[in-house]
């Protein structure tokens, strides 16, 4: 694959976002549009599977990413706003179809290209500065699969770096677990809320007027309890400050 | 069949091998005699002189209390005084190895010296050390018909003694010195690897010293260092 | 011991309403995790010592048959005996008949979780010997008549103040009046009642950390000594270890013996590490003139070429129970069984079947950080993954969560008819928030809005505006 001067980059758009914060995608589109990409946001995608994956439901997930896979080969890379669907894709996927076969092919090809918004940007784009403003104290969450599975933490920071005006109040341990987990926070509600009360508590504590990360799950989760404990710092997409779009409502905030 | 038939043969039959194999036999065989090192953290991959002080440092990291003499002939002075600095009756308990015997006793009159393992009521061991290790301040005592292990573990202040030859810079070289000491043959019943005195963390996670041994490790190295050594591993 | 694993949800409530267990799980995480960090950055080898040890386990599995063979060898010559155990009542009737045989009255054991799988103790008691548990915290939940909470630390999950009520309890003969109120004071009672039971005992039981096949060695890390109390005082001591415990050399265990301590209390290596290798040698003072070891199956032949393989290069360090936050949030008695936390979730299943455990490979939000701290890069999440396949694929996924799974997936695969039903969610949940953005009780998630908002869609869905020509 040549890396022409704009790639092709089909936007997987997470269906956290499609369905509760589309502007988490718009920021990923004027990103990716001003990194010189081209980009295109296949209709023929859902989820990536993973509520199927980790119930143990291998056929679902396998047809699931069979779609996935039709949907996104033509382009240059898959870039999702979630290093929990980047990590699907890019580290799962294969696994899900028989070594030697065809379809493991091209699930490891898609796999190859896959990446998280940031870390696309970060590392793959080598964007190193960001033209915005955002005049607010801000704490960052590591959101865990990005973290963990795709080695994301200073590529973040190092952008919110160049956002002017912005600071960054690290939290304490701001890479344990929002205690999210996909459906771990239905299936066991209490100790999900647990995790969750604990990690709310460290957000509070660092003053920030503004809590990011890059996985809505999380954020969601983070921002719901803080609304119904009453207290704590607007949430945001770290997307929405890095292209400079936060005049809406933060997650879960009423309009105007 | 036996249990132990059983079982082999259900590793066997999940491992989906055969025993007879000549390719893992091989490789078996070959393991076991060649013993590869493997990592060897750099740190304790220096000149024998700093091996000497990297292991006396890492003693003391894990609360050992460390004493330097010259010479053996320095050893039973040395006791003495740390006895009487930590206020302790002048009086201890060794075993009978030959060069704990050696040692010039007769200089100090008042320090009463028993030999013989332990019943449990000593208040103060010596011990010879076999060997020591830099990396982590580790001892490496034996036992056997001199060096009773009781000794190392029922009183309450344990003192050791090592000479500085005798400290390396990693365990696999002191694995080589005792498959020299032993020719191969059997492991002395009890090999004691000791890295610091007792301790439990047990209660709320509070380290306290003391849990069941020694309260106190103190360690006197003889001699600081000659070129060389035996801190090579090979 | 009991099974309470299938009650892991009712275990878990209690658990997070327990104010006593919730301040002492405290502990856990400012004990242990920094002081792990702290370990790892002094040692710039870490990360090469962790392949090398996966690497040497990998190894020895693959090999495993021929490693036991010549361990044993090893062990015969050197005047020690091996008892091979295909499950827990092999093991606990060998050792029945071994401390019968020593004609034994009491006997001290060392920390064992083997010991704990096979539900040692009560077999030994009710056949009227006295068992003590030497191990500070083993001796702890003795007296408690509890099972451990965690692997290293057993007795993690109580505060000084209930240990104290526990000493004054069952250390009777001692002055009602005498100060508990610090863990030192706590440790020198135990120290004290212990040493008496060491020198008591006829047999001393111990597990052991690694097996070594070159020498024939049992090797057990500890940092009280009273695994070598255990063993070198009385006139047996009897070793129990899984087949899983052997390592080929003695260089092979100390590449392990690196991460261990390093892992599991962040020390850079235990007080003691002990390598016993048959019973004393003629004209040796001391140690015991009987030495046996008992080689555990139960299960672990059968993990052997399946995905639960690699479950057996666990050296039982800890540290995915102390970077759990599951762990964190419920403590292990929750877990309802000898093993608790990410170890426990993959390794109960195997050995009281996934009917009874099937929660704990479900309780975990996969964050990784398990896997990440394994020092023998055991993929844990992915192998809790393999027990949910496994349940799906016997129908013992809860129906509910099932059918829910089912209608999702049937929309998830047909994306037209996904992106009508998103709309349409998109429409009524905005409609149902109003102007508030979010919502305070929702029927369909009630686990989400029990605890938490759910901040409602913020209009139409990206999809359907991207397709009506908007742009950004």
């Amino acid at each position: 694959m040549s890396l022409d001067q704009h790639p092709h980059v089909g936007l997987f758009i997470t269906c956290l976002a499609d369905l509760f914060r589309p502007s988490v995608g718009f920021a990923a589109l004027k990103l990716l549009r001003d990194a010189g990409c081209r980009v295109d946001v296949p209709r023929a995608q859902t989820c990536c599977g993973q509520p199927a994956y980790n119930a143990g439901d291998r056929r679902d997930t396998a047809a699931i990413a069979r779609q996935v896979i039709d949907a996104f080969e033509p382009f240059d890379y898959v870039v999702a706003p979630s290093g929990s669907c980047a990590g699907m894709i890019a580290k799962h996927y294969p696994d899900l179809f028989d070594e030697k076969t065809r379809e493991h092919a091209r699930a490891q090809a898609l796999a190859a290209k896959t990446h998280e918004l940031v870390q696309f940007l970060a590392d793959v784009i080598n964007v190193e500065a960001l033209d915005v403003k955002f005049d607010k104290t801000v704490t960052y969450h590591d959101s865990c699969t990005g973290l963990r599975e795709l080695g994301i933490r200073d590529q973040p920071r190092r952008l919110l770096a160049s956002v002017a005006g912005l600071k960054l109040a690290e939290m304490e341990e701001s890479e344990t677990c929002c205690g999210f987990g996909g459906m771990f926070c239905v299936k066991y509600a209490d100790i999900s809320d647990h995790i969750v009360a604990g990690k709310t508590d460290f957000v509070r504590q660092t003053g920030a007027e503004v809590l990011l990360a890059g996985d809505l799950g999380c954020l969601m989760n983070m921002a719901g309890k803080m609304q119904r404990q009453g207290s704590g710092p607007e949430v945001r997409h770290v997307a929405e400050v890095l292209a400079g779009m936060t005049d809406g409502p933060a997650i879960g905030e009423a309009d105007g | 069949m036996s249990a132990r038939d059983q079982i082999l043969h259900a590793v066997r039959r999940s491992l989906n091998a055969h025993g007879a194999d000549s390719a893992r036999r091989k490789a078996v065989a070959h393991r076991l005699a060649r013993h590869p090192a493997g990592t060897i953290p750099e740190r304790g991959q220096v000149p024998h002189r700093d091996q000497v002080a990297l292991f006396r440092a890492m003693a003391k990291e894990v609360q050992a209390s460390v004493d330097v003499v010259e010479s053996t002939d320095d050893v039973p002075a040395a006791i003495a005084d740390y006895l009487r600095a930590q206020n302790l009756p002048q009086s201890l308990r060794r075993g009978g190895d030959e060069r704990l015997a050696a040692l010039p006793w007769d200089t100090q009159k008042t320090l009463e010296v028993t030999t013989g393992a332990s019943a449990g009521d000593d208040l103060v061991a010596l011990s010879r050390a076999f060997g020591g290790v830099a990396e982590t301040g580790t001892l490496v005592l034996l036992s056997g018909p001199d060096n009773p292990s009781t000794l190392n573990f029922l009183p309450e202040v344990h003192i050791v003694m090592i000479e500085a030859d005798d400290i390396a810079g990693d365990y696999e070289a002191v694995w080589n010195r005792l498959r020299e000491h032993t020719k191969g043959g059997v492991l002395p019943r009890t090999v004691n690897m000791i890295t610091g005195p007792s301790r439990s963390g047990d209660i709320e996670q509070t380290i306290l010293l003391g849990a069941h041994g020694p309260k106190q490790l103190h360690i006197i190295v003889v001699g600081t260092n000659r070129p060389g050594g035996k801190g090579s591993r090979r | 011991m009991e099974i309470r694993s299938p009650d892991f949800a009712k275990n878990s409530s209690r658990a997070l309403h327990d104010a006593q267990l919730q301040r002492a799980l405290g502990n856990v995480k400012l004990g242990f995790i920094a002081k792990r960090r702290k370990a790892i950055d002094k040692l710039p080898e870490f990360e090469r010592l962790r392949d090398e040890a996966r690497a040497i386990k990998e190894h020895t599995l693959k090999h495993l048959d021929l490693y036991l063979e010549a361990y044993e060898k090893k062990v015969l010559e050197a005047g020690g005996h091996v008892h091979w155990a295909a499950d827990a009542r092999d093991a606990r009737r060998i050792i029945l008949d071994i401390c019968r045989e020593a004609d034994a009255k009491t006997v001290t054991k060392g920390k064992s979780m083997i010991a704990e799988e096979v539900a040692l103790n009560p077999h030994l008691e009710q056949a009227g010997i006295d068992v003590v548990e030497t191990d500070l915290g083993e001796y702890i939940i003795q007296l408690r008549n509890e099972p451990p909470s965690h692997i290293i630390a057993p007795a993690v999950h109580l505060n000084k103040e209930q240990v104290e009520a526990d000493f004054r309890r069952c250390h009777t003969g001692l002055p009602d009046g005498r100060d508990l109120d610090e863990p030192v004071q706590l440790l020198g009672e135990a120290r004290a009642v212990l040493r008496q039971k060491y020198l008591d005992a006829d047999v001393g039981i111990t597990g052991a950390n690694f097996l070594v096949a070159e020498t024939g060695s049992s090797i057990i890390v500890t940092n009280e000594g009273n695994g070598d109390l255990t063993q070198i005082l009385p006139k047996v001591h009897i070793v129990i270890a899984s087949l899983e415990k052997i390592t080929p050399t003695l260089e092979d265990a100390s590449q392990i013996l690196r991460v261990l301590a390093r892992s599991a209390t962040g020390q850079e290596f235990s007080v003691y590490t002990t390598l016993s290798t048959g019973p004393k040698r003629p004209g040796d003072p001391d140690g015991p003139g009987d030495y046996h070891v008992v080689l555990l199956d139960n299960g672990r032949s059968a993990m052997l070429g399946t995905p639960f393989e690699d479950m057996l290069r666990c050296i039982r360090c800890g540290a995915c129970m102390n970077h759990c936050p599951v762990y964190h949030s419920v403590g292990g008695h929750a877990y309802g069984w000898v093993y608790g936390g990410p170890m426990g979730a993959v390794l109960t299943p195997t050995l009281i079947g996934i009917d009874k455990a099937g929660h704990l490979p479900n309780a975990s939000t996969f964050c990784g950080r398990c896997e990440a701290v394994c020092p023998m890069r055991i993929p844990l999440p992915k192998m809790m993954r393999h027990w949910r396949e496994r349940e799906f694929e016997r129908h013992l996924t809860p129906v509910v969560q099932r059918a829910g799974l089912g209608a999702w997936a049937f929309f998830a695969r047909r994306p037209r008819l996904y992106h009508a039903l998103t709309s349409m969610s998109a429409a009524v949940l905005r409609a149902m928030a109003g102007r508030k953005g979010r919502l305070a009780r929702l029927a369909l998630a009630r686990g989400w809005t029990r605890f938490r908002d759910l901040p409602a869609p913020q209009g139409r869905t990206f999809q359907a505006q991207w397709q009506s020509g908007k742009r950004a």
